[in-house]
Order: structure tokens, then sequence, then C-alpha cells
């Protein structure tokens, strides 16, 4: 329903990263293939380990590939491009503690030319507002919960306006109910400011529940397993949502699709997951028990 | 609630004792100098009565202003140069590698050594003592900054990259705040070597400063002078250091403020 919303924006063909050379080289990313449409989120999941985050890395342009190309509105992303943002998962190095709220989700406006002091000013005001910190604007990051500084990495990215959003496990290290809660602030800043976004994940709940589609990534050497559209009705909601039987098969599809990817690993991997998902890997409760 | 139990009775007996404890020794040191009558310890009285016509009374600061006026040029020479180049350095892994070697030699040689040389050079002028307290302060600052500049967080750096922010706002807004801690600890270090490099190069050659005055007065056997030039050393050193102190608490309140948070 949410897919085929618009053109390719963001275009990732044949995506290889390999570190080392010769015969210690390990190869990380086998083949990587698939195009984010403009308006979408889409989600990447995969077995701990498999390189989603080195992908990420080398479509924002900080990391180079050793093949393939990331394109961006059909240009090659070599280097991170002004019309993108990037959501770091480890919030609290992502922000200058020198800063203030404001400061920092100013900062990256501060060489924006065309826009006047007042034009900022409202930019950021605008977007610490719709991350619901608006109370908090003159204070430091390390003032602030986990999930607050979270949000204000957001604001900074929504006050940037870029056309694409790279999230990189961005709710990782939060709690249970901080991450509900940003999840939900995601779907309502993207409806609000019209933004694409390409969402990185180990949770699959989190994946289903926010996506348009899902890729899912197999273990390395890794290309895309398969791509699950997800087609459960906007609004979404923590609750009824994730109530659906269609929530529930998407996940149960994706967690399968994962775990039979565990179970072909090799020796050394399956003895020490011991034949069940690693750590890494986990399905919500509240969404197994509201789902089967 | 712990913490504030553990702390309380300390910040109450704190200024207590920080008054206290100068009072009951100069005290003490009043009543044994006025009584031992010994040479080389006067009397606290003369050389309080020495401090005040030596370094208070009308030639105002004829001695102090011109040691603080090396000092204080030196200092900053010291600390732009120290910044600037360490910046530069430590933005570069090989840059690093190779200058660490270097810079950890020179900082080995103890600094009154360079003397005979810059007497030699530049003279027994104020350039040279300038000079020397500069080159005194150059290393634990450019260590520091080098240090500091390339321990930058890289999720820092590449916050920097992707919002694509100029050289000036990076270097400005997230490479020096972010080394700020170690650089101010460099700074530190170097306050208290260019004090020591001023009354040093003051006392081996110069015809004014505090130093110069130091000796003179030893050798001139006025021993209360004498006296009251350490006094006077003793006084700038800390008041330079209680300056220091509110700066550095102004610039790195972030960096407390995020510590003690840590901590808790």
């Amino acid at each position: 329903m949410n897919t085929g919303r618009g053109l390719p924006l963001l275009e990732i063909t044949g995506l290889a990263k390999t570190y080392g050379e010769g015969r210690g080289a390990t190869r990380a990313i086998a083949e990587l293939s698939f195009s984010v449409r403009e308006g979408e989120l889409v989600s990447v999941v995969g077995p701990s380990g498999c390189g989603k985050t080195t992908m990420l890395r080398c479509v924002a342009g900080l990391l180079v590939p050793s093949g393939g190309e990331v394109r961006l509105r059909g240009r090659p992303v070599v280097s991170p491009p002004p019309e993108m943002a990037f959501v770091f998962q480890d919030y609290s190095r992502s922000l200058m503690p020198w800063l203030s709220v404001r400061d920092n989700v100013e900062l990256p406006l501060r060489h924006k030319r065309e826009l006047s002091r007042r034009e900022r000013r409202i930019r950021v005001e605008d977007a610490v507002s719709s991350v619901g910190l608006a109370r908090h604007l003159d204070r430091y990051p390390w003032q602030l919960s986990g999930g607050m500084q979270q949000r204000v990495a957001i604001a900074r990215a929504l006050a940037y306006q870029p056309e694409i959003l790279l999230m990189d496990e961005p709710f990782a290290s939060v709690d249970a109910q901080a991450r509900a809660d940003l999840e939900d602030l995601v779907l309502q800043v993207q409806a609000a400011y019209g933004v694409t976004i390409l969402f990185v994940t180990h949770d699959i709940d989190e994946a289903v529940y926010l996506s348009d589609r899902v890729v899912v990534l197999t273990r390395p050497p890794t290309t895309v397993q398969e791509t699950v559209s997800v087609r459960l009705p906007r609004p979404r909601d923590q609750v009824s949502t994730k109530e659906l039987p269609e929530f529930a098969r998407l996940r149960a599809h994706v967690f399968r699709g994962i775990k039979r990817q565990m179970a072909a690993a090799p020796e050394p991997e399956a003895g020490t997951s011991g034949g069940r998902l690693p750590g890494e890997l986990e399905a919500r409760e509240s969404a197994a028990t509201g789902g089967q | 609630m712990r913490a504030l139990g553990r702390r309380s009775p300390r910040r109450a007996a704190g200024p207590i004792l920080e008054v206290g404890v100068p009072i009951v020794l100069v005290t003490l040191w009043w009543a044994w100098s006025t009584r031992a009558g010994m040479i080389f310890f006067p009397p606290l009285p003369d050389i309080l009565r020495s401090f005040r016509e030596t370094w208070l009374a009308a030639p105002a600061g004829a001695e102090v202003l011109p040691s603080l006026e090396r000092l204080g040029v030196g200092y900053a020479a010291a600390v732009l140069a120290g910044v600037g180049l360490g910046t530069l350095l430590g933005c570069s892994e090989a840059a690093r590698r190779s200058a660490d070697p270097i810079v950890q030699f020179l900082r080995g040689i103890p600094p009154p050594a360079l003397l005979p040389f810059g007497i030699l050079v530049f003279g027994i002028g104020d350039p040279m003592k300038v000079l020397m307290i500069a080159v005194v302060c150059l290393w634990p600052v450019l260590l520091n900054t080098i240090d500091g500049v390339g321990g930058v967080d890289p999720t820092l750096r590449e916050t920097a990259r992707v919002y694509g922010l100029p050289l000036v706002t990076r270097l400005t807004r997230v490479i020096l705040p972010a080394a700020s801690p170690q650089i101010v600890a460099g700074a530190r270090t170097g306050l208290s070597l260019a004090i020591i490099m001023m009354v040093i190069s003051e006392m081996v050659a110069s015809t004014n400063g505090i130093g110069y005055s130091i000796l003179e007065a030893q050798q001139t056997f006025r021993i209360p002078e004498m006296w009251s030039g350490i006094l006077v050393l003793g006084v700038l050193g800390y008041l330079l250091n209680g300056l220091f102190v509110l700066l550095e608490g102004r610039l790195l309140r972030w960096h407390r403020g995020a510590r003690a948070l840590e901590g808790a």
C-alpha cells in the first residue's frame, strides 16, 4: 500500500566490502542490491555480524565500498551528501556535550548560508518541539536521559531537512519504554517531515512495525536474502498494529528467514549459538504473545 | 542521599580549614620569627614591611610588571603555537607518529639548559626571556593538544562529516572543544613551568624583574627583601593559578557536568 510511492531515491547496486587484502581478506559484504523509493521507510535486518552497519556507512559515504555503488537521486555517493542525515546508535558520543540542545541541533545549519538567523532558530525550535523536547532547549545533552538524547540527535537530523535519513540501530541502547516511544516518534516525524528513511536494526518487531519494506540480509559474505513488503495500515500503533494477524505473520516470516540463516551457519558459529538465536536477535515477548 | 550525607560535613569544614590553617601557620611563623633572632630567617613583620616598601610602594610594580609582561607574552605565544601546531599534527596519524619521538626528546631537555644558547643567540634582553619561557611551555601544551586532537571520538568526527561541517566549524565547534580538557591540562602544566623559567632567566641575566630582585637582595645581604621577593612569587603563583582555575571552570563546565553524571 505504501510501496511504490515514488521513484527510487536511493539505489544500492552490487555493493561489496572486503576488509584486508590477499589471503587474510575478509569478505564482509558480498553483493548487496536494493533501492529505497521516495517517502519510503525501509528497514534492514539480518543475523548478528552480517555487516548492516558497514552497509549503512557505505551508503552514507563514510566508508568506501570495495565494489558496486550507491546512488542518491542518480548521483554516485562518494562522500556524505548534503541531502542525507545520519542518526548514530551511540547518541552520547554523537552529540557535543559542550553544546546545549539548541546549539547541537543548530550546528549543522550554521553553514547553510541561505538561512537567516531567524529561519535557523525557527527550524531548530520546530525540530526540537517535534521530538517533544521544547522545554529542554537550553539544557545540555548529559543532563538528559538516553532516550531524550537520541531525540536530540533525531531533532538535529530533522532540522537539517534531509531527503533521506539513515538510522543505525538508533534505539539499541535505550530502555524498552523509551524505545517504543521513539519508534512512534519516527513514524510521526516521518509523516510530518515526509522524509525517506533507511533504518538498520537487529530487532525484527521494530523493523516490521516501522517499515514499508524489510530487507533481510544473509550472514557474511552478505547478500540480500529477501525483501518483505509490509502492508500494515497506517497510522500504526504499538498495541493495535502489533495485534494484527498480519503483523504476527510478517514477524514470524522474517524471524524464520533469519533463523534459517543462523542454522546454515558453519560449525563454529552454530556451536556458539547452540541452535538458538544469538542474543542480538530477539523478537520482543509482548509482540509474540499479542500476535499468536 | 548517601552522596549528600558524605559531602555536606566536608563542605561545611572546607572554608574553615582553607582560611583557618593558613592563619594558624602564619601566626606560628610570626611568633617564632620575631623571637628566634636568626639572620637568615628575619622576623615576619620585617619581611612584610619590606614587602610593602619594595613591592607595593611608589614605583608601583617596577619589578613585577617586566616579569609579568615576559611571562604573559611567552606563555600566550606558547599556548597559541602549541594548540595550533598540536591540532595540525594531531589530525594525522602519520604526523602524530613521526612527531612523537622528537617532541618527547625536546621535552626531556631541562629548560634551564637552553639558557646559555638563548643568551648566545638573543643576548640578555627581553626577547631571549620571552622565547625561553615560550619554549618551555610549548611542550606540555603541544603534547597534550596532539593527544587530545588525536583522541577525538570517531563518532564525533563522523557526525561532523555527515553534516558537512566546514573546516573552521569542525575545528572550533567539534575538534578543539573535544580536546579542550587535555589542552587545558597541558596549559596548566605550562603555566607553572613558565613561572619557573621566568625567575631563572631573570636570575641568570637581567637588570630587572622579580627573579633579579631576589638575587640582588641576597647578594647585598638585604635578607627581608629577599624573602619578600619570594613571597611575591608565592602570591603571584597563587593568583595566576586561581585565575586559571576560574577560566578552566568556565571552559570545561560541560566536562565536569558530564563526568559527574557518568560517575553517578
